[in-house]
């Protein structure tokens, strides 16, 4: 069994006395490419935003390679979702691909030829090369995604969290991207994908975690990726919820 | 022609220029980050919450010195905005709703004070109701040292955290991430809006500060699709709304120079927005109709 990358024990989160996420506890093992699924206000975007800190749960937390969040950030890349920014804000491509290089930068100190260099590297990796002097509002969502990708292939980071990166995107891109994770994993990175289409999950994945509020099940998709389990998953949370509490 | 020769060889004229410029340039500049952050208003609610600063600081110091009174007026500016964003961050209460409430309160407090101040006898109180709608001709040579300074204290953070700056407003979340505190990051932007705001308060006036931190930026947005230009052009549409306010204001009488200034750059705004290449509405509406034509022309129907 390979190292364990991210560990998270007991969490649980709640926007206004709703509880979102309910006592999760998850172990991904280094080098996986693992896909979070689940209904749709099932807390997949939560669950990610709560492991590294973005939102502040009510208890529990999470280690990567059993320490806090912060003392590993520079190993942890995140790809929002695309839609939490504004597309018209006055910048390049090359630009928006370069802040990757801003969290090793540190305070102060700008970009230079060196960083340059690699946020080039990462755009022709997703087939954006061309675009690296458009303005960003002249991108399609799917190049949005791609844009976003680099952006984080350049932190070099070994864990990467990514919030929907197929969502509403075209053929190409999606190819484009399923490349990558792979490549990633190859290069021995992990990657947690939150993900809504079911039908990609065994094709694109190797591990996967079924969330609905609680965490239904996790481990490698052949063994978790059942009819039961998905079962379990998309019937209402509540259901779930009181037949787990009463095991 | 001549006339205008003889102004602006006039030594009060170039004192007030100067000191429009100066205010035209800072809240250019950092109007530039408020307006891609979508939070144009807190320039509104800073500037009214300036005003019991005024009053209390005359009050307390008893001195009618414009640093004194910035310094007052950038204190409760600075607390009004404080507060505006722990609403926000603390309770459900929204950003907007916050923002009016917090301005409101502060700017009749202000006005509370102002008229108490007017009625002690012997207070020598003449001349705080300019920082109202501003009065540019009051200006001194030693507040344009003052105005000077503190312009220098926007611009220079804004250099040195160019890419944090840049960043925070691209992504938030991101900026968080990768390890920047957005919360220090917003501390800092947030104060540096306040004290842009400061520096204009002489001479535009709380009431009509905002404008000067929004139509600059606006406009500026319109001609350019890079942040670098964009922050440039638009501490040079506030400069040049700050001189030429200021000789159109002295050349034709009981004009006054803040508003006059404000009526300017709004209108460098308007033009930019209908007339900028790509961008502007008309340039828009005339692509539109020859995609249409070729379209027609080439028997495809939309």
């Amino acid at each position: 069994m390979n190292n364990i990358a991210v560990k998270v024990n007991d969490l649980t989160v709640a926007y206004h006395k709703k509880p979102v996420l309910w006592d999760v506890d998850l172990e991904i093992p280094e080098g996986v490419l693992m896909a979070v699924v689940g209904p749709n206000g099932a807390g997949k975007t939560t669950l990610i935003k709560a492991m590294i800190n973005l939102i502040k749960p009510i208890t529990g937390r999470t280690l990567f390679w059993g320490e806090p969040y912060q003392n590993n950030r520079k190993r942890v890349g995140y790809v929002p979702q695309r839609g939490s920014v504004d597309w018209d804000f006055p910048t390049s491509v090359l630009d928006v691909v370069t802040m990757g290089t801003y969290g090793k930068l540190g305070w102060f100190k700008r970009p230079g030829k060196k960083e340059k260099q690699k946020a080039i590297e990462a755009l022709k990796k997703v087939d954006m090369l061309p675009y690296a002097d458009r303005q960003i509002s002249q991108l399609s969502g799917g190049q949005q995604q791609r844009v976003f990708v680099a952006r984080a292939l350049v932190q070099d980071s070994d864990i990467y969290f990514m919030d929907e990166p197929f969502q509403g995107v075209d053929v190409k891109t999606e190819k484009s991207i399923v490349k990558l994770l792979e490549e990633l994993k190859n290069n021995g990175k992990t990657v947690i994908v939150v993900h809504h289409d079911l039908q990609t999950v065994t094709e694109y994945f190797d591990w996967v975690t079924l969330l609905n509020t609680i965490i239904i099940d996790y481990g490698p998709v052949k063994k978790t990726f059942t009819e039961e389990n998905l079962k379990k998953t998309y019937r209402s949370p509540l259901d779930s919820f009181y037949k787990n509490k009463g095991k | 022609m001549e006339s205008l020769f003889s102004l602006l060889s006039d030594y009060t004229l170039r004192i007030v220029a100067l000191g429009s410029a100066l205010l035209g340039i800072t809240s250019g500049a950092i109007g530039c980050y408020a307006v891609l952050r979508k939070q144009s208003l807190i320039g509104d609610a800073v500037s009214h919450a300036a005003l019991p600063g005024i009053g209390l600081s005359f009050l307390l110091i008893g001195s009618k010195n414009t640093e004194w009174l910035l310094l007052g007026a950038f204190i409760t500016g600075w607390i009004a905005t404080i507060i505006v964003l722990n609403i926000d961050l603390l309770s459900r209460i929204k950003y907007d709703n916050a923002l009016a409430m917090i301005l409101a309160v502060f700017f009749g407090f202000g006005l509370v004070i102002l008229t108490y101040i007017q009625k002690i006898p012997n207070s020598n109180q003449a001349g705080l109701e300019k920082f109202l709608f501003g009065q540019a001709s009051t200006l001194l040579r030693r507040d344009i040292i003052v105005m000077g300074i503190v312009s220098l204290l926007t611009l220079i953070p804004i250099m040195i955290l160019w890419k944090e700056f840049k960043l925070l407003s691209f992504d938030a979340t991101f900026t968080d991430t990768i390890g920047f505190s957005t919360k220090k990051l917003d501390l800092i932007l947030t104060t540096l809006i306040v004290i842009s705001i400061i520096v204009g308060l002489q001479t535009v006036g709380v009431v009509l500060m905002s404008s000067m931190l929004i139509a600059p930026a606006v406009a500026a947005r319109q001609w350019t699709d890079r942040l670098s230009i964009m922050v440039i052009l638009s501490s040079l549409f506030g400069a040049t709304a700050g001189i030429s306010g200021t000789i159109i204001s002295s050349l034709v009488k009981n004009m006054p120079t803040g508003p006059i200034i404000v009526v300017i750059i709004t209108i460098i705004a308007f033009i930019s927005i209908l007339f900028a290449p790509n961008r502007g509405i008309v340039f828009k509406k005339i692509r539109e109709r020859r995609n249409k034509i070729e379209s027609q022309s080439n028997g495809i129907r939309l």
